[in-house]
């Protein structure tokens, strides 16, 4: 057996993360044409490198289908019920980093924090005869957030994409999404409320609490993570 | 709790569900497939983590029923003729999101009263049929009445809107007690807040600036609200000695009698609680009268304030004496703003209880095997 480390597939998470094992000794890198997805590892052995969509690595962590994998933090504790229980976060990266915020039309001069969310939202839904539209594709994360502080006569509407146009469109009247400097929430007339960030999300290094841990796995676990200067 | 083999579940169901037909309930048998768009308005997104939601090409999203009650008031609002009282067994569904062992599909029986002659006599009504259903096993009782917190509110220092906006986080008591502590003072006036009030009252807009509108929520809206904040930033607070009076009552934790006569005190210096108090004195006794020991009965004012949100009045659940790790045997209360909510402001009094067949199996097992 060998195993199994999942890292995002393209783009500047990949190659961050490909820094990260770097700069510790490990070497990835892709192998084949630059459209092929594959990979190697070395520096160590026994460690296959999976290339995935960063979406889909905490599923693949929850199944046991990697034994380790890179990914944002927001993803994991989004997509798994009981994250915690399905996966054990082994390293903060300290790279990847996004708020998830909500966020609301300037022009709401009256709604600054939650609370003020929450009340807009009963006179919201007292006028138009609905709940108040949230759009955002991190709905349990969301939905938690809001039941934590006690915010009702709102609702959840899926939106997998240019989620800041919603409110423009007619089809939201909030958002909670991702941003990192909020220049697209600006550029789309909204503004973040002042108590508004559910997550703070960084790319983190999970290890599977479900995958098969045996014989020369764990031995290659800690040899990796002693290589990464980490506990596990 | 080990599952126990379904047809023992559901011979048990069929069981209590015969009990209840014999007190004169009606049997209805509402489909599994609700559609999703009730229950959504209803309940709110809460429920969209506990309840299984899935497609149907022409009508939609539908959720597979979590509870009974929303379709039994459907059907008796379509054409029930009042009083009408029903009893139903059947599944429900609910994911689980934290914990694997608590089943995701499992047996109710329920009993829905829709009867306004004599609202105290129906809640009695309703709490000794389950309690007689449950004879015999290791249970006890729980009671409570969110009317008392209501009632309570009504005769307090507050604006209409501070105690609409109470009334309206009863069931969030997080949320509850922020508005609280913010009314009373306790709690700095936000800055942002402080910043726009300040504004308003140097007779300036606030909205000048703010950018370009966009969304559905109108401009009049927006300063319908920024009228309230300023009549609201005027309202005296809240005063201390009534904050510890609504403390007494939501803490109250006592026997029936005690409970009781510790209300009355209390209505002495609130006038608007007395009727509240009449109507907990005319349950006690119509419970009495129906031969429950209403002396050792428990009363918890704020019972069910955190997991039952559409109940709001009697409220009351059975569990398992030395068994926390188990589910309520049972549970129920008055809903009459839950009938007014799916009536489109046509309101039927109505209260209702379930039971969980496989926990009451369970109970029964294990004494029999005793």
């Amino acid at each position: 057996m060998t195993l199994k480390l999942g890292v995002p597939s393209k783009g500047r998470l990949m190659e961050k993360t490909f820094d990260w094992f770097g700069a510790r000794g490990l070497n990835l890198q892709r192998t084949g044409s630059d459209r092929e997805y594959a990979g190697v590892v070395t520096g160590i052995d026994g460690v296959d490198l999976v290339l995935l969509s960063a979406s889909e690595i905490p599923r693949e962590l929850a199944a046991g289908r990697v034994h380790l994998g890179v990914t944002g933090s927001d993803l994991v504790r989004d997509t798994l019920a009981a994250w915690d229980d399905q996966v054990k976060e082994i390293d903060l990266m300290g790279f990847g980093h996004a708020d998830l915020v909500i966020a609301v039309p300037q022009v709401w001069v009256d709604v600054d924090c939650v609370a003020d969310l929450d009340s807009a939202a009963a006179a919201f839904r007292a006028c138009h005869g609905f709940r108040l539209r949230i759009a955002t594709k991190y709905h349990r994360l969301v939905r938690e957030f809001l039941k934590r502080e006690g915010v009702a006569d709102y609702q959840l509407v899926d939106s997998q994409g240019a989620t800041e146009g919603t409110v423009k469109n007619g089809t939201a009247e909030a958002i909670a999404d991702i941003t990192s400097t909020g220049d697209t929430l600006r550029a789309n007339h909204l503004k973040v409320l002042s108590d508004g960030v559910i997550h703070r999300s960084q790319a983190t290094l999970f290890k599977s609490r479900k995958a098969d841990w045996v014989g020369r796995d764990r031995e290659t676990l800690s040899v990796l993570m002693d290589r990464l200067g980490v506990l596990t | 709790m080990s599952r126990l083999p379904k047809a023992a579940v559901r011979d048990e169901a069929l069981r209590l569900r015969a009990m209840f037909e014999a007190t004169g309930a009606a049997p209805v048998d509402p489909a599994i497939l609700q559609p999703a768009a009730t229950l959504l308005d209803l309940y709110g997104e809460d429920i969209r983590a506990r309840a299984y939601v899935t497609a149907d090409p022409l009508r939609g999203e539908q959720m597979l029923r979590p509870d009974f009650t929303v379709p039994v008031v459907q059907e008796h609002m379509d054409g029930g003729a009042e009083p009408a009282r029903y009893t139903y067994s059947g599944e429900v569904f609910r994911k689980q999101e934290n914990d694997e062992t608590r089943p995701n599909e499992y047996f109710q029986v329920g009993l829905e009263l829709f009867d306004g002659r004599d609202p105290e006599a129906a809640d009695a009504d309703v709490f000794a049929s389950i309690a007689e259903a449950l004879q015999g096993l290791p249970v006890k009782p729980a009671t409570g009445d969110i009317g008392i917190t209501s009632a309570t509110l009504a005769g307090l220092t507050l604006s209409d809107d501070r105690r609409a906006a109470l009334m309206r986080h009863l069931w969030r008591p997080r949320r509850f007690r922020a508005l609280i502590d913010q009314f009373a003072g306790r709690k700095p006036v936000p800055t942002h807040r402080k910043a726009v009030l300040a504004i308003m009252a140097q007779g300036g807009d606030p909205m000048q600036g703010s950018g370009i509108r966009i969304g559905l929520r109108s401009e009049t809206e927006i300063r319908a609200r920024l009228d309230r904040l300023a009549k609201d930033a005027v309202q005296p607070p809240l005063p201390a000695s009534e904050v510890d009076l609504l403390d007494q009552v939501t803490g109250l934790k006592d026997v029936a009698p005690v409970a009781l006569e510790r209300l009355r005190d209390v209505a002495v210096d609130l006038p608007t609680l007395s009727p509240a108090v009449a109507r907990l004195e005319r349950r006690f006794e119509a419970m009495a009268a129906r031969g429950i020991d209403v002396d050792s009965l428990p009363f918890e004012t704020s019972f069910g304030r955190t997991t039952l949100e559409y109940y709001d009045g009697f409220v009351f659940g059975f569990s398992a004496i030395g068994r926390p790790d188990l589910p309520a045997v049972a549970i129920g209360g008055r809903y009459d703003a839950l009938t007014k909510v799916l009536g489109r402001g046509a309101e039927i009094p109505a209260v209702g209880g379930i039971i969980r067949a496989e926990v009451a199996l369970h109970l029964r097992e294990k004494e029999g095997a005793a």
